[in-house]
């Protein structure tokens, strides 16, 4: 379907033209995200400058019925960015301005395209932080990690982005100018602010974002651990969270993830270890004196076969860079890889890498295990090559089966990505029709046309039938009372 | 107390009554009945639908029915080593964890570890209507799907009837420790902003009649150093003095005068003119005793805040700071999707939701 010429020209006098992009050239840079599998050139390419520009290219875009699809930095892991047929992608990198850092009121107030990273950098010199740090925080935009509800490797004690968002600002389809939260976090009325949080572009775009920041902590501490079995790794996670300790971070590595990462930087993993533990204390000296003591106890009682503390600044970035790029790293290994998202309660990580490892050979792709073990997330990487017949969708029925082992245990199909396109199917088999329904109607009452972002997050019934068709769990379809089509 | 599941009696009363138009007054343990407007509609008491579904300290979740006592759920966690993060206020001894949830109250904690909402993992509700769904569950990371167990906190039940809730619990401190400065309350406000700004365990504050009092947690020999370093005396009885605050039974909470509550931007300055004050979460919540509701919204308004008339307002007048029309209108079009006919708890929030 092209796009109406005159929403071209409208938007083009009322943004200027260099705030349109309609030849194929220009638009082609935005045909995917992160999620490079799937792709589709967007027809029309708006770039935003203000709040007031995004307003007046929704209220267009609404008038003619012409669906949006909002991207901030694209490197979003579930395709939430991806173009939509007849649509406009709405680009706010634009919109990348720092507009308060407050000391003294711990917030820092910013336009959705400004880096992850840049908040902490114009924090630090106050001594303060912004703490969700997702692995690409160098690119990806504060406007997608609040649609992504996007987390990183320190959520276990400082949170996810929702615990450390206050306030945003947030255009509907009207081109209505919402205010959810306050500068206190609270506001009258329902916590529309955490229901907005990670809602994929689905409900609003978010056009400006006040988070709160966090004092630089007294001391920090990095710990290596190395184990020569992944069963004994997984246990001393359990056990080190209900001793009572919660670290900053705590991060697994299986063996092919260990390997890749010391391969591409360098970093002094130990290459014959089985599973690699990172475990990073933060607080007053005095307490992660303590509490380094007593994970070392603990994680020796477990069997780890070498401990290594970070010595100093330095030596913790290197230690934590194997980690920070382990998908690149593991990306060297094969043509392709396919990097999952699953969460499953600490309780069953052992068992789980177990039937990963005993998945991957029954398809017959390799498998590198790196993820949150505080947290429960699991990011395996399937390696593939699309090249060859047949292994993409393999790599892609792999997946399915880990995110359905997920849910099975406890958990869930996506933990920090999204469900964007990529998880449409495996959300069938976390929620059942009616929660399903109730997300549709749920959809309706912020965006009643389904203009935003169409056909992502949430999948049809009709999809899930499908889905159901192709799986069937024990000899029951789900959502079994839907017809066939 | 005896676990019962009754789910398919509360679904019944539901359908029951949204078939016949009528309406229900959805509570607990009826503890905090004095908090929003008043309903008036025939009781739908969820205390009796409890017990601890399932909870393994290690993996810092407890879940439950929604009629399971707060107390009870409180020992349990203590057992472990472990409670809520927020540190709910109880009020009655029959508080329950769905009527936690629904009221949506933190207490002293709450500037440091977050509110209900930060918390609450999973739900299973029954909606206005009679369906029976579950949202979200029980790891601390999940994005499938809209975050619709969290907008259940602080919603009064006027979306959906509790049924199981989720939460995420964390361990207790190696140690706690209380002190006490004398301040004036400009002095106070402006030692809370330096404070805050630096990495002190400070887990509550409280200033009241020229005393401010300071909660931090962390090692003896961490909680040592911050002694020295900010002075003060030490409380004796650190607990009794929070646990007051926190159910109001501190000296300043007089039950025969009206109670507002400001909820403040941090950074405020003192107020010139609001009645009694007593102030918490450094700065962001004031409470104002027998202060009328006319400068209490304008002091409000005036420094980007909101108030409530949290206990013993007049009248029909709103409890909560009226929200904009649009915002208006999204609730009521969110009503629509969870109470279509609305069954639930009407008028408890706004006069009209």
């Amino acid at each position: 379907m092209a796009i109406d010429g005159s929403l071209v020209e409208e938007l083009e006098a009322a943004l200027g033209p260099r705030a349109v992009l309609a030849k194929p050239e220009a638009c082609v840079v935005y045909e995917c995200d992160a999620l490079t599998a799937h792709r589709r050139r967007p027809e029309l390419v708006v770039l935003p400058s203000s709040t007031a520009e995004v307003q007046t290219a929704l209220a267009a875009c609404r008038r003619r019925g012409v669906p949006v699809v909002a991207r901030g930095a694209g490197t979003g892991l579930s395709g939430g960015a991806l173009p939509v047929e007849g649509g406009v992608l709405l680009v706010l990198a634009r919109l990348d301005q720092i507009l308060q850092v407050d000391a003294d009121r711990r917030l820092a107030r910013v336009q959705p395209g400004v880096t992850n990273l840049a908040i902490s950098a114009a924090a630090r010199p106050l001594g303060l932080y912004y703490a969700p740090d997702p692995s690409s925080q160098v690119a990806c935009t504060i406007g997608g990690n609040v649609a992504e509800n996007s987390g990183g490797v320190h959520c276990l004690k400082h949170g996810l982005t929702l615990h450390n968002l206050l306030e945003i600002k947030l255009v509907t389809i009207d081109g209505e100018l919402l205010t959810l939260g306050s500068p206190m976090g609270d506001a009258p009325g329902l916590p529309l602010l955490a229901l907005l949080t990670g809602s994929e572009g689905m409900l609003g775009v978010v056009v400006e974002v006040t988070v709160r920041l966090l004092p630089v902590p007294e001391r920090v501490e990095l710990l290596m651990a190395s184990f020569d079995d992944v069963g004994r790794c997984a246990g001393a996670v359990g056990s080190l969270i209900a001793s009572g300790i919660i670290p900053a971070g705590l991060e697994m590595m299986d063996a092919p993830a260990i390997r890749a990462a010391e391969a591409f930087v360098h970093c002094g993993y130990p290459e014959d270890a089985a599973a690699l533990l990172l475990c990073e204390l933060d607080g007053l000296g005095e307490d992660v004196d303590a509490q380094l003591e007593a994970v070392e106890r603990l994680l020796l009682g477990h069997g780890a076969t070498e401990l290594r503390r970070a010595p100093d600044m330095t030596g913790r970035l290197l230690m934590w860079s194997g980690r920070k790029s382990a998908f690149p790293a593991v990306g060297r290994l094969a043509p392709d890889y396919y990097c999952m998202d699953g969460t499953i309660p600490r309780r069953h990580l052992a068992d789980v890498l177990q039937r990963i490892s005993q998945m991957s050979e029954e398809y017959a792709l390799p498998v590198a295990n790196v993820f949150h073990a505080g947290d429960g997330n699991l990011h395996p990487l399937i390696m593939f090559d699309a090249g060859n017949a047949g292994e993409l969708e393999r790599a892609e029925a792999f997946g399915a089966a880990i995110l359905e082992l997920c849910v099975a245990v406890g958990g869930t199909v996506t933990g920090e990505h999204g469900v964007g396109v990529e998880k449409l199917g495996p959300m069938c088999s976390q929620f059942a029709s009616a929660e399903l329904e109730l997300f549709h109607a749920l959809k309706r009452a912020f965006d009643p046309q389904g203009l935003l972002n169409p056909g992502k997050a949430v999948p049809t019934l009709a999809r899930c039938a499908d889905y159901g068709a192709m799986r069937v769990h024990g000899g029951k379809l789900p959502h079994g009372h839907l017809p066939r089509f | 107390m005896a676990e019962a599941d009754l789910t398919s009696e509360l679904v019944e009363r539901v359908r029951e009554a949204a078939a016949h138009g009528a309406t229900l007054r959805v509570h607990g343990g009826d503890s905090k009945r004095f908090y929003g407007r008043q309903v008036e509609a025939e009781a739908l008491d969820v205390s009796a639908h409890r017990g601890v579904l399932r909870y393994d300290p290690a993996e810092l979740v407890v879940t439950a029915r929604a009629g399971t006592r707060l107390d009870e759920i409180t020992e349990l966690l203590a057992a472990s080593g472990q409670r809520l993060p927020f540190e709910p206020p109880q009020f009655t001894p029959s508080a329950t964890l769905g009527g936690m949830v629904a009221a949506g109250l933190a207490g002293p904690a709450r500037a440091s570890a977050g509110a209900v909402r930060d918390h609450l993992l999973g739900v299973r509700i029954l909606t206005g209507d009679g369906r029976v769904l579950r949202f979200g569950g029980e790891v601390i990371k999940n994005v499938a799907g809209y975050d619709v167990a969290r907008i259940m906190a602080g919603s009064l039940g006027t979306l959906a009837v509790l049924l199981e809730v989720s939460l995420r619990v964390v361990p207790r401190p190696m140690g706690e420790l209380s002190i006490c400065l004398e301040a004036s309350e400009e002095a106070a406000l402006g030692r809370l902003t330096e404070w805050s700004r630096m990495p002190l365990p400070l887990t509550a504050s409280c200033w009241f009649d020229g005393v401010l009092t300071l909660r931090l947690e962390g090692s003896p020999a961490a909680l040592a150093r911050m002694h020295r370093q900010l002075g003060g005396t030490a409380l004796g009885d650190g607990a009794a003095f929070w646990r007051n605050l926190r159910e109001q039974t501190h000296a300043f909470f007089d039950p025969e005068r009206s109670l507002w509550r400001l909820s403040l931007p941090p950074g405020t300055p003192a107020l010139a003119s609001a009645g009694a004050a007593l102030i918490e979460w450094n700065g962001m919540q004031r409470w104002c005793l027998g202060a009328d509701r006319e400068s209490c919204r304008r002091i409000a308004a005036e420094h980007g805040g909101f108030a409530t008339a949290f206990r013993g307002a007049q009248g029909d007048a709103e409890v909560f700071e009226p929200l904009t029309a649009a915002l208006g209108r999204l609730h009521a079009s969110l009503k629509r999707v969870f109470d279509p006919q609305g069954v639930l708890n009407p008028g408890r929030m706004y006069r009209d939701f």
